[in-house]
């Protein structure tokens, strides 16, 4: 469950402000599958990086699962990334030269989940997104779409409160893309909530709602 | 995430890049290598020095003469002659008596000469002794007999031979007893030779040449005095008291009641061993700082290995942060690279510098020793040069905003 409360985000760089997000408030209910929209530069990225707790707001507050988010020191944010969390980056992301199984692994490890248990787990999510027989296959061995599934192993495996996508599609032909898409819907069935970051109407359009931002605002 | 699989990741990424990895150790193994290698060479050049001092007679006392003083100008301590055979047969008498714990007196007269044989000639120490001294200075015979009273008493003029000197004389393996020698224009006949006991330089016992004392003052040089005597102590518990004793004594001897004005001093063999340790230590400590300098080099060469991997894996830790990993366990993460890559080396190193010290020991035939502590010490200097090194590379991964870090390319 994610509440936006009059979030802003003001860049300060060598005395000059950047204004990229203002007074942005909105609500995601568990189970939804909602799509943030906007052109580049409306800065839907750095809204991606306040709900992913990667980067905390200049104003406003930020609850995910009634814990207030903007508030917390790095640690505690990282630690918030590892359990509450799931990323699906635009570029992947995975470890190179490490297999899926050990990349799927990683977040359970910085949790101190038991290594035989993380094994069961990563190998259960890797069958789940169809990577059966690719578990020792290193990152960079792997296509596209096969290294985007990858990802999205990982970013289940910890059962997350949220799976945030950033441009999932982004990287991969469009064949490929309908599959990640089918995925997603059947995470969702499952009861995963997801937030996915898009400037494609036709990605955006597998979601059951969208929301739009433009030049840092919440657009109606 | 535990120790172990903190440990088995580092090992994992130091293999990727085995060549950049082996060039970042090699300055530690030759730091480590070269510490250790000198270490041990000063230890063994220390433990000869003291083979070879032990080996001239324990619990042994030197009397020798004091400075020659003329007018103001205080000349060299050794230089005066006041030192005589009638002080050590003095000294002789009253053993047991009033000086109960000296065992033993010998008087010797050393000087440097040219010795002739034939055609072959050399230039070795002359000593004039009396029997005792090869009791006193543990003087063996390979062959024939050492210089007796007799030949002290009838200023005979026979000489014993080290080994080295017949060796010069008369060829390797020959027995030269009953050849003759000059010296300052006297003939004097082999009587004897001495049992190799090793060592080189002019301390020698090899290189020498053994004459009664009498034949040497007053046949060889002409002079009236004794260069130093020998003093053998009952144990060696006993040479503090017998040094005193004989201090006492000799300043009676010599009638003078002030002992600062004492013309002769007494040296224990433990003096000139912690001279001569003192002197090797010395320059065991200089040489080994020297090689510590190519180690703290080493470290440095970690350390720039090190920031080039944080930069060229910003992404991985910008991913790794967004995945949960804290602050600490990145620190961690490239502290335990850093710490892998010194200690390897400095394990690599201490076989090294193991084994150069042997070569170099057998080449120049010293007893090799490599002390534990000087393993130890090597180890432990180069795990702590890894995390000295390795902490600035360490904490600047760990500072790395995951935003950015994720962003670089």
């Amino acid at each position: 469950m994610i509440k936006a409360i009059h979030i802003s985000k003001v860049y300060v760089n060598g005395g000059v402000e950047t204004v990229a997000l203002t007074d942005v408030s909105f609500e995601i209910k568990n189970g939804e599958f909602v799509a943030i929209m906007g052109p580049s530069g409306s800065g839907k990225s750095t809204l991606m990086h306040i709900l992913g707790a990667l980067d905390t707001p200049t104003g406003g507050d930020y609850f995910l699962d009634g814990q207030n988010v903007g508030k917390m020191n790095q640690d505690s944010l990282a630690e918030v990334r590892n359990k509450k969390i799931g990323f699906i980056f635009q570029s992947f992301n995975l470890l190179p030269r490490t297999t899926a199984l050990k990349n799927v692994m990683l977040p359970m490890a910085y949790a101190g989940v038991p290594k035989k248990e993380r094994l069961e787990r990563a190998k259960k999510y890797l069958e789940m997104v169809g990577l059966g027989d690719r578990m020792e296959h290193f990152s960079n061995q792997l296509s596209g779409g096969q290294q985007q599934r990858v990802a999205i192993a990982r970013g289940i495996s910890m059962n997350p409160s949220i799976l945030l996508a950033d441009e999932p599609t982004g990287n991969i032909a469009s064949v490929q893309a309908e599959e990640i898409m089918d995925i997603f819907k059947d995470l969702n069935r499952q009861g995963h909530t997801i937030v996915m970051i898009t400037h494609e109407p036709d990605i955006a359009a597998h979601a059951q709602r969208a929301v739009h931002i433009k030049d840092g605002k919440i657009a109606t | 995430m535990n120790i172990l699989e903190l440990l088995q990741e580092a090992v994992v990424s130091l293999t990727l890049n085995k060549m950049r990895t082996a060039l970042a150790t090699l300055g530690i193994i030759i730091g480590t290598g070269s510490v250790i290698a000198l270490i041990s060479l000063g230890q063994a050049s220390q433990k000869s020095v003291e083979n070879q001092i032990e080996s001239l007679g324990s619990n042994l006392l030197t009397v020798l003469p004091g400075a020659q003083n003329s007018g103001n100008v205080r000349g060299a301590a050794g230089s005066a002659t006041t030192l005589t055979y009638n002080d050590a047969k003095a000294i002789m008498m009253q053993v047991g008596i009033t000086l109960p714990d000296v065992k033993n007196v010998s008087a010797e007269l050393s000087r440097r000469a040219q010795v002739v044989a034939g055609r072959n000639n050399t230039n070795t120490q002359i000593t004039g002794v009396v029997p005792s001294y090869a009791e006193i200075r543990k003087v063996n015979l390979s062959s024939g007999v050492f210089i007796s009273q007799r030949d002290v008493d009838a200023m005979t003029k026979v000489a014993v031979l080290g080994p080295a000197v017949a060796a010069d004389l008369f060829g390797d393996e020959a027995n030269p007893v009953g050849q003759n020698i000059r010296v300052n224009n006297q003939s004097l006949k082999v009587i004897g030779l001495t049992v190799a006991k090793g060592g080189a330089g002019p301390q020698s016992q090899d290189d020498a040449i053994y004459v009664p004392l009498t034949t040497a003052q007053d046949q060889l040089f002409g002079v009236d005095y004794v260069s130093t005597i020998s003093i053998e102590a009952v144990t060696a518990s006993a040479m503090t008291d017998a040094q005193n004793e004989l201090g006492y004594f000799l300043l009676a001897e010599h009638k003078l009641n002030d002992p600062t004005k004492a013309d002769f001093q007494i040296l224990s063999q433990q003096d000139i061993l912690g001279a001569a340790s003192q002197i090797t230590g010395t320059l065991t400590a200089l040489l080994s700082g020297i090689a510590a300098i190519s180690l703290v080099v080493g470290g440095i060469g970690i350390m720039n290995i090190m920031l080039v991997t944080v930069t060229e894996r910003t992404r991985e830790i910008g991913l790794r942060k967004a995945l949960g990993a804290k602050k600490r366990l990145v620190v961690w993460q490239f502290l335990i690279e850093a710490v892998i890559l010194t200690f390897a080396g400095g394990i690599l190193g201490t076989f090294l510098g193991g084994a150069v010290s042997y070569f170099v020991s057998n080449a120049i035939s010293l007893p090799f020793t490599l002390s534990p502590e000087s393993i130890t010490l090597a180890l432990g200097v180069s795990g702590v040069i890894g995390l000295i090194f390795g902490w600035y590379p360490a904490q600047k991964a760990s500072n790395l905003q995951p935003i950015e870090a994720l962003r670089y390319e």
